[in-house]
């Protein structure tokens, strides 16, 4: 296990006002390439807000990120993209009435050979081929993928959605509750997808709220408290008692470790 | 720090240990469909039902009066359509991107009125002012044609800019057009309509045949199908429903939101101009005064067609089929001497009711999540 000597992602000072809500206070953060690292803390301590300003769907008022040992501005999730960077957005951010090929490809859709491609022509054919297999090594099986995802279940759509980040992540990838609506087995799926992502040398940004799960696949736990991370753990040392307490307060200890 | 043990004593804050109770998703499909998919689908969509109505309608009127199906009836019914069907496929872009355009039918007139006077300006004859240019070539109808187009084409692309860049409601951005376009129409015209187009524009694309089918009707329809090629199978046509559908999900995935919109409107109102000088030819002047409620036609066309006001979701050959639906209704109603505003009442009540019904598929569709 590869144990973040080679840091990919690094945060420092990031902070984030929304009107009064000080979402984010100068917090740090960092993940390397082939660990799994956990995000975890209390209801609006302020991990959405970080996700997002570290995938380009929202810009931190203050603050430094570093990817691959260079400084990156993410002014859009699309220059994110460009850097390699897929996110599972917690509202799984779909178009509902398009189906399940469709948005596994939005935005970077297969076009035919030739001339017609040029003239932006779908081969749906082929995304659809290309969607089922991404939704079976998800062990999602799709009834018709040319159903609009709205008629999906909760975990299905929760399922497209983590396809299609798997799909395109090359350096990092954020999971936002990726497993908030799934079924037992999916969930054991959506974890083992996790673990094998991982082993593809791709960093993986994983928040939960689901300790045993976080202590299952995660190699590494980082703490945000009130805005700022307050603490990191190897998981592999650190017990549930530890992290409950660092999540709540009863722990302080960031750059003890 | 004495508190740890207490803190940690108690359950962690929202983490429930166990997974919560396994969901339907993962035993996909199960007894939901009966019908293979394919039928399930057609039989899903609202396209689907307003062409079983469509059918209905003519084969009901044609028992009734056999000549109502005869060639030139159906001949007048599709000229007169013609521009009509160019708005609503504008109108069926726009909707489906969950917007609406109210400006076309003064952007029609407008586009027509640019169209008339570029016309004029070149092709007018000194010596006969009052003839305009009835004796112009071809070189004069095309500028003028051309000139008509990128008047519409304008005015959509403002509308465009408004919705998208200064996100303006799509309602309140196209009403300020329909009344700038208006306004302007008359200031360029003093209020009476423009006359004197090239006789052979009129001849031609106004009430001439090919092959027995009038050349309003070729243009439109080839115009049509390459839109709707364009919607159902490229990426442009991806992005619209994608953008309709849910905006900030195109957003993140690097769709370009703001600059696909305003494309969307100005496809609208470069139609609109289509339509303005196809109606140019087939009237013969401007027709200023008429198109007032063009808007709503297509609107209502391309909702009975399948689309949804709400966006993501329509067709082009559903909004064509929607278009049809009170065409026939009013020629029907001629034909079998029924008092044809009884044409009016129908399709509002059927606009409702199709409405009605799409609220009612959505709400089953989120509560089955």
């Amino acid at each position: 296990m590869s144990t973040g000597d080679e840091v990919l992602l690094e945060a420092r000072g990031l902070s984030k006002t929304f009107g009064h809500v000080r979402a984010l206070q100068d917090a740090n953060f960092s993940a390397g390439a082939g660990e799994v690292t956990a995000l975890i803390g209390d209801n609006g301590a302020g991990k959405s807000t970080l996700v997002k300003c570290l995938s380009g769907a929202q810009q931190p008022d203050h603050g430094e990120i570093r990817f691959g040992g260079r400084p990156l501005r993410l002014d859009s999730p699309a220059t994110a993209q460009r850097a390699g960077i897929e996110t599972v957005f917690q509202d799984l951010a779909l178009a509902s009435d398009l189906d399940a090929a469709t948005n596994l490809f939005l935005g970077r859709e297969l076009v035919r050979p030739g001339v017609l491609g040029r003239f932006g022509f779908l081969d749906r054919r082929r995304m659809r081929a290309e969607a089922v297999q991404a939704f079976a090594e998800l062990g999602v099986n799709l009834s018709d993928v040319r159903a609009p995802v709205a008629g999906l279940s909760g975990g299905q759509r929760q399922s497209v959605a983590v396809a299609r980040s798997v799909a395109w992540a090359t350096r990092l990838i954020f999971m936002d509750e990726p497993t908030a609506a799934l079924g037992v087995v999916q969930r054991e799926r959506v974890l083992d997808t996790i673990r094998r992502v991982r082993d593809r040398g791709v960093a993986v940004v994983l928040i939960s709220h689901n300790m045993p799960e976080v202590l299952a696949v995660a190699d590494r736990v980082e703490v945000l408290r009130l805005g700022r991370r307050v603490a990191r753990f190897r998981a592999a040392d650190t017990t549930l008692e530890e992290l409950v307490g660092a999540m709540t307060g009863a722990i302080d200890r960031e750059d003890q470790q | 720090m004495t508190e740890t043990g207490t803190e940690a004593a108690t359950p962690p804050p929202a983490g429930a240990p166990q997974p919560s109770r396994p969901d339907t998703g993962g035993e996909p499909g199960r007894g939901r469909r009966v019908l293979p998919p394919a039928v399930a689908r057609l039989a899903y969509t609202n396209t689907f039902w307003i062409f079983l109505v469509l059918v209905a309608l003519v084969v009901f009127f044609g028992a009734m009066q056999p000549n109502f199906i005869s060639a030139v009836s159906l001949r007048s019914l599709a000229a007169d359509t013609a521009p009509l069907l160019l708005i609503a496929v504008g109108m069926t872009y726009v909707i489906i991107s969950a917007g609406i355009d109210l400006s076309v039918g003064s952007v029609l007139i407008f586009s027509g009125v640019i169209a008339a006077k570029t016309m004029l300006w070149l092709g007018g004859d000194g010596a006969h002012p009052d003839a305009g240019a009835t004796s112009a070539g071809w070189t004069v109808t095309l500028a003028g044609c051309l000139a008509g187009m990128l008047g519409g084409l304008a005015w959509g692309l403002l509308n465009g800019f408004m919705v998208a860049r200064m996100k303006i409601p799509a309602l309140i951005a196209t009403l300020g057009t329909l009344g700038m376009a208006l306004g302007a129409t008359y200031l360029i015209t003093g209020g009476t309509d423009v006359r004197g187009i090239p006789l052979n524009f009129a001849r031609t694309v106004g009430f001439g045949l090919v092959a027995g089918v009038p050349w309003l009707v070729i243009i439109a329809v080839l115009v049509t199908v390459l839109l709707g090629v364009v919607l159902a199978a490229t990426r442009f046509g991806s992005h619209t429903y994608a953008i309709g559908s849910n905006a900030e999900a195109a957003r993140r995935v690097g769709i370009r939101v703001d600059r696909h919109l305003i494309k969307v409107y100005g496809i609208s109102g470069l139609l609109a101009g289509i339509a303005g000088c196809l109606s140019l030819a087939h009237f013969t002047t401007t027709t200023i005064s008429g198109h007032t409620a063009d808007n709503l036609s297509a609107i209502a066309a391309v909702v009975l067609g399948g689309a949804s006001l709400f966006g993501g979701s329509g067709t082009v050959t559903g909004s064509a089929v929607g278009l049809l639906v009170p065409a026939v209704l009013q020629s029907g109603f001629v034909t079998i001497q029924v008092n044809p505003y009884w044409q009016y009442l129908a399709v509002g009540a059927v606009l409702v009711l199709a409405v009605y019904v799409d609220q009612l598929r959505r709400k089953a569709r989120s509560a089955g999540r």
